[in-house]
């Protein structure tokens, strides 16, 4: 038997118990039957630390200063303040590391990880963090680079901590969904790894973090949580399958499809006709996407397939929680070229974010602090009555280059026109 | 013997998910045509080409430790097709290109101690932080906190029967990491930071400090001949924000530190456009190892809703249909001055109309 310090943990014990898998029948696993006495001993400094928390109702972990050969961060250091009671997990080190786009691992690859994890660290991990990385937790300073270095060698990079770039994330999208209106792991392999550099040295006032959704269900929470969020949308006409739409009108009858369906529009811009086909105003539709979750078999999206850029989502420290908002509605992804143009206005937005933020003020903020127009002129996007929910209702505005603003938005109108 | 030169890294950035991909996923990607749920914990997406994909959904402990993840992987790969991904709720999804394969691998999956289900209107895994395991400035811990309220709420994590999906967060400092949810579990700090006066000058960069508070309730000060910091306590909102950058303004506490429940956040822009979630209840104790207060809160406020909610309505929808009148009569929360925002934008929040509930 190993020679391992069993703590007393009478708290903590008590979440062993129910149905729901516990963490801490998993650390004691770690703790009891794994073969490398080094695990052992270090799970059960950790369940003796834990322990400590719960009777205390306090943290007892600090911050510091880790990372791997030639980046600046990726790696969240935590010393133990308690580290003369359990001395095995004194350093328990997470290691973040990007994940590949959606999310998709073989068992193979996961095993890989879990081999090469478990010779280095505590045989902890979590997939995945709130912003998207997979978090190996708990190991020691000497281990960070061998860790690093292998999974480096296979495919894998750091993710970001800190004042930086931060690991973005995609949704199942194509793979799997029929909603998907865009290369999501694609775009979001485009987005986050032309900017590498601004991820692994942390150098910007505060974190940017980029979401790809693929539609507007928005399933990675984009527009709540990302400085960048990108949701794919179609501009063209919603398909409509009538003999799909009679065989669910026939199953579910006509109130369930009224109330359900047509009655949830928020532009009132679906209607159930006599003959139980479904009328749609294009139009009027704001691409919600609720009858289409609804009734997948019978609603798709559009062909002309795109994306909207909505910038400025964060949660709430320091002036509280702020969505993202529009700054483009539309822009095709479908050419090279045409996803060059999205990493290139990624890098202006970037760029832009750099020189003007204040220290420790997200992009959100920061617009809320300029104004939206300062914004879109200092990167170049064009106006669109889609970027507000009104126009301005306060009259005291100073208002003397209208009839300037004014040609321009007719002079643009003749150039689309033309083009 | 000089040690080795550590190499440069690679900077590859995320890696290529196509190569971890079910081979009908990459052969059908961007080409599915609809999708049904078999049964709770199931998805079947069927491809214009007439193929199919089945994902088995699979709520864990989020934190796993290397003997589950090898159970999952083996389970993939000797019934499955050694395939797996994770949703962004840690939820892990296992995808097959067969219906027989299905039913051998729950029954291995539910051996395992792991839980089948999560899929359309259900209780899914809840999205929570680290707290106390190995944040550097918890109030609470997040996986204790959710595994309680898992044992007590797993049976709608395997029924769809709710209204609509439910997801809940939870977040151990006011930062709100664990993100929006229909009910989000949170910490609320209650008391302005003790200071270490002591600690303050070699910890923290003051200037820095002072600019990171909401308030400007911080400002320079000496004590006993040392520089350090000093906060207005009348006009302190007891936020935190000035911990992480500055240790010393000790804001956890014990006793004072305690849970807050909102509700009616909704990250899709389905029927309405998204939403944050909203204050409804405060002053639960934190309360390890098992937070019954807190559990016994979600549970009230998730029966009203369960029972009074139509079809397709999330949180957010029902409270919109029944306004907030109906929603602390319904539950029988109490409503307070503290409900009544006065953050910025505030005016934003007031009913500024005749529409009143009776």
């Amino acid at each position: 038997m190993p020679k391992v310090t069993i703590y007393d943990t009478p708290m903590i014990d008590e979440l062993e118990n129910g149905e729901w898998p516990s963490f801490i029948t998993a650390f004691k696993r770690l703790r009891d039957d794994h073969p490398d006495e080094r695990i052992n001993s270090m799970v059960g400094g950790l369940l003796g630390q834990l322990e400590h928390s719960y009777e205390t109702r306090m943290g007892w972990w600090k911050g510091g200063t880790v990372s791997v050969f030639g980046y600046g961060g990726g790696i969240i250091p935590r010393f133990s303040e308690v580290a003369e009671h359990f001395p095995e997990s004194k350093e328990f080190h997470t290691v973040r590391i990007q994940p590949p786009a959606g999310n998709f691992y073989t068992a193979d690859i996961l095993n890989q990880l879990a081999d090469d994890w478990e010779k280095h660290g505590s045989g902890l991990q979590t997939f995945h963090g709130q912003t998207g990385n997979i978090m190996f937790i708990g190991s020691t300073t000497e281990q960070m680079q061998p860790f690093f270095d292998k999974l480096n060698s296979y495919g894998f990079d750091l993710g970001g901590a800190g004042p930086c770039v931060r690991t973005a994330m995609a949704c199942v999208g194509g793979a799997r969904c029929e909603h998907s209106c865009a290369n999501e792991q694609g775009l979001m392999r485009h987005l986050v790894n032309e900017f590498q550099d601004d991820l692994h040295r942390p150098a910007l006032p505060y974190k940017w973090k980029i979401k790809v959704s693929g539609c507007p269900n928005d399933c990675t929470n984009a527009i709540e949580r990302a400085d960048m969020a990108v949701i794919g949308i179609w501009r063209d006409e919603m398909k409509v399958d009538q003999e799909e739409v009679k065989t669910f009108v026939a199953d579910k009858g006509r109130d369930y499809v009224i109330d359900n369906v047509t009655d949830r529009c928020p532009s009132n811009a679906i209607k159930l006709n006599d003959d139980n086909t479904l009328e749609v105003n294009n139009k009027e539709c704001v691409r919600c996407m609720h009858c289409i979750n609804v009734m997948t078999k019978a609603l798709a999206p559009g062909d002309d397939t795109g994306v909207t850029i909505l910038i400025g989502g964060k949660r709430t420290l320091k002036i509280g929680d702020m969505m993202g908002t529009v700054v483009a509605p539309f822009m095709k992804v479908d050419t090279m070229e045409e996803i060059e143009e999205l990493v290139e206005l990624t890098g202006e937005m970037i760029d832009f974010f750099a020189e003007n933020a204040l220290e420790h003020e997200r992009t959100g903020e920061m617009i809320e602090r300029i104004g939206l127009v300062n914004y879109l002129e200092g990167i170049g996007l064009e106006l669109d009555p889609n970027m507000v929910s009104e126009p301005r209702q306060c009259s005291y505005v100073r208002m003397d280059g209208w009839d300037e603003e004014v040609k321009k938005w007719y002079d643009k109108k003749a150039e689309a026109a033309t083009a | 013997m000089a040690a080795e030169r550590p190499k440069m890294p690679i900077e590859s950035g995320a890696p290529d998910g196509f190569q971890y991909m079910h081979p009908t996923m990459r052969r059908n990607f961007g080409l599915w045509k609809y999708h049904e749920r078999p049964r709770p914990g199931v998805l079947k997406h069927v491809a214009h080409s007439g193929d199919e994909i089945y994902t088995i959904r699979v709520g864990t402990a989020r934190i796993l430790d290397v003997f589950t993840l090898r159970e999952m992987t083996r389970i993939a790969n000797e019934l499955g097709d050694g395939f797996i991904r994770f949703t962004i709720r840690s939820n892990l999804e296992y995808m097959v290109d067969s219906e027989a394969k299905v039913a051998p691998m729950i029954e291995a999956i539910e051996k395992a101690g792991l839980i089948v289900g999560g899929t359309g209107p259900t209780i899914t895994a809840p999205s929570h932080t680290q707290g106390w395991l190995h944040c550097d400035i918890p109030g609470s811990d997040a996986s204790g906190v959710v595994k309680s309220m898992m044992d007590e709420l797993i049976v709608e994590f395997k029924r769809e029967e709710m209204p609509n999906r439910v997801h809940i967060t939870t977040s151990c400092c006011q930062i709100n990491c664990g993100g929006q949810g229909d009910i989000a579990i949170n910490i609320q700090h209650t008391k302005p930071p003790k200071i270490a006066h002591d600690l303050v000058a070699n910890a923290c960069e003051r200037p820095t400090i002072v600019a990171r508070c909401p308030v400007a309730a911080i400002r320079p000060a000496m004590v006993d001949g040392k520089p350090t910091l000093e906060v207005d306590e009348k006009k302190c909102i007891c936020c935190g924000a000035c911990y992480p950058p500055c240790p010393p303004m000790l804001i956890n506490d014990a006793v004072h530190t305690t849970l807050a429940i909102w509700v009616g956040g909704n990250h899709s822009n389905a029927r309405g456009k998204p939403t944050f979630q909203k204050l409804v209840a405060a002053g639960i104790p934190n309360n390890p190892p098992r937070w019954p207060e807190a559990t016994a809160l979600v549970k009230r406020i998730l029966k009203v809703y369960k029972e009074d909610a139509k079809d397709w309505e999330r949180m957010n929808d029902w409270i919109e249909r029944i306004g907030w009148f109906g929603f602390f009569e319904k539950t029988g929360l109490p409503f307070t001055k503290f409900h009544i925002d006065d953050w910025r934008g505030a005016r934003n929040s007031l009913n500024a109309s005749t529409h009143i509930h009776f």
